[in-house]
């Protein structure tokens, strides 16, 4: 199980996340970021993607 | 010989970093060695032209990219950069006369500003590319000082609204009359208006035709035969390829590292090279948004998608079992410019038409489509981020359509 967090006064809900790992990530009608709070380990690829691709580096992940 | 064999990649930025993570992802055990010219570990670059300068105590551990246990054993050599290269020898030479020897290379040099003639040696003239330019250029802005900015890119109109927000005047100076004129004229004429009504000038249609100062810039003389006053001076006008060290290996360095579709460096007869690689700012590359024509991309998403393109190409060379297709991203970057959120998908700097297809670009949240040729290339929005969003599973079929 991985647990991920994002540190919401860095995140300015730019979405990139979502393309990578669309199953933990997803912006709501307000298209502010919302996220599952653990992922299962068959998604480390993707959220290591997700990790990579965010502009204000703000997800980090935690085994 | 400073290093033997294994994996070179020559540029020490973000693309690098990706491109050493992803190759341990895929097994390749092979050393990998990152040669960059700056002095820092890769960092993150977006915030330069605004939470660097904005900050007064930011510096390169709040930017630096964490490094995964999986790059441990990468060696990263600093402060150097590569001044040749010997394709067929496979050998690249850095700046202080060592030699790297290599299996496999990867150019991912990047670009570096390109600067005019007009203002050598005067204190207070600066360009914003790297963090070492964020940090000289920081101190400068602050209220009443008086900023010209030479250009109307991306970097000249995030740094104008920076610098507004810390009380600078600033003026805009700009060759062509539609900044930005690469998002549609709406677009455009909508982020002007922005800016103006946060108090930026614009002197559009003109270039900067002297920079006077004894040992600091003073003044600054506009085309228009204008001279207006100031404290500091940036110049915005573009970027230029970093591929000067490739020269004398029979490649196509004409704008970038001109490679094939799997991102191979292609000699002038157009025979890719088996071994050798761009990621990032400097491949050019055929894209497939561009009916194959090759582009370099310097959009945000590009250093990562190539970075793990390139990964896997290596991968498939060493017979790992992994397998290659052609390079095909569907790019995406944003700007943010106060309180203007852009965010945009695909390449809307190949449009022919462009139509505004929700809300207006007015200052308030809107969606435009960018046609080439009546197909779609590209869509940006003004907020409304989950529509733009929803376009790339447009994007998706269109590639498998072509």
């Amino acid at each position: 199980m991985i647990k991920i967090s994002v540190d919401m006064e860095k995140c300015q809900n730019y979405g990139q996340c979502v393309f990578e790992a669309p199953t933990v990530f997803r912006l709501n009608a307000e298209d502010k970021l919302e996220y599952e709070a653990t992922a299962d380990d068959a998604e480390r690829a993707n959220l290591e993607a997700a990790v990579d691709v965010c502009p204000m580096q703000a997800i980090t992940l935690v085994d | 010989m400073t290093v033997t064999g294994g994996v070179v990649i020559v540029g020490g930025a973000m693309a690098a970093l990706r491109t050493a993570e992803a190759l341990r992802r895929h097994s390749v055990t092979l050393p990998v060695t990152i040669i960059g010219s700056e002095s820092y570990l890769p960092y993150n670059r977006p915030p330069l032209s605004k939470e660097a300068l904005r900050s007064r105590t930011l510096e390169h551990a709040d930017l630096a990219f964490p490094l995964r246990d999986s790059v441990a054993h990468v060696q990263f050599v600093t402060g150097r950069e590569v001044r040749s290269s010997d394709l067929e020898s496979g050998i690249v030479t850095d700046s202080e006369g060592d030699d790297y020897s290599f299996e496999f290379l990867v150019a991912a040099t990047g670009l570096r500003p390109r600067r005019s003639e007009l203002a050598a040696n005067l204190a207070g003239v600066h360009v914003l590319h790297s963090l070492d330019d964020a940090l000289a250029l920081r101190p400068r802005l602050g209220p009443g000082a008086r900023l010209v900015i030479s250009g109307s890119g991306f970097v000249a109109l995030e740094l104008a609204a920076t610098a507004r927000g810390l009380g600078c005047q600033v003026t805009v100076v700009a060759r062509g009359d539609k900044p930005l004129g690469l998002l549609g004229p709406e677009l455009s004429a909508a982020l002007v208006d922005r800016h103006a009504s946060e108090g930026v000038r614009f002197v559009l249609g003109h270039t900067i035709a002297a920079v006077h100062g004894e040992e600091a810039v003073e003044k600054i003389e506009i085309s228009s035969g204008e001279v207006v006053s100031c404290d500091v001076y940036v110049e915005a006008i573009g970027s230029i390829p970093n591929t000067e060290w490739l020269e004398g290996n029979d490649l196509d360095l004409s704008d970038g590292v001109l490679t094939d579709s799997h991102l191979r460096a292609v000699r002038e007869s157009g025979q890719p090279w088996p071994n050798v690689y761009a990621v990032g700012d400097v491949a050019r590359f055929p894209h497939w948004l561009a009916e194959g024509l090759p582009r370099r991309v310097g959009h945000w998403s590009n250093p990562t998608d190539s970075a793990k393109h390139v990964a896997t190409e290596i991968a498939h060379a060493l017979d790992t079992g992994v397998t290659t297709a052609d390079f095909e991203p569907i790019p995406s970057f944003w700007s943010d410019q106060y309180d203007f959120h852009l965010f945009s998908l695909g390449l809307p700097e190949l449009h022919d038409t462009a139509i505004t297809v929700q809300g207006a670009c007015d200052g308030g949240e809107c969606v435009v489509e960018y046609h080439r040729d009546g197909r779609l290339v590209g869509v940006a929005g003004v907020g409304l981020r989950s529509v733009v969003q929803g376009y790339r599973e447009q994007f998706i079929r269109g590639k498998v359509a072509i």
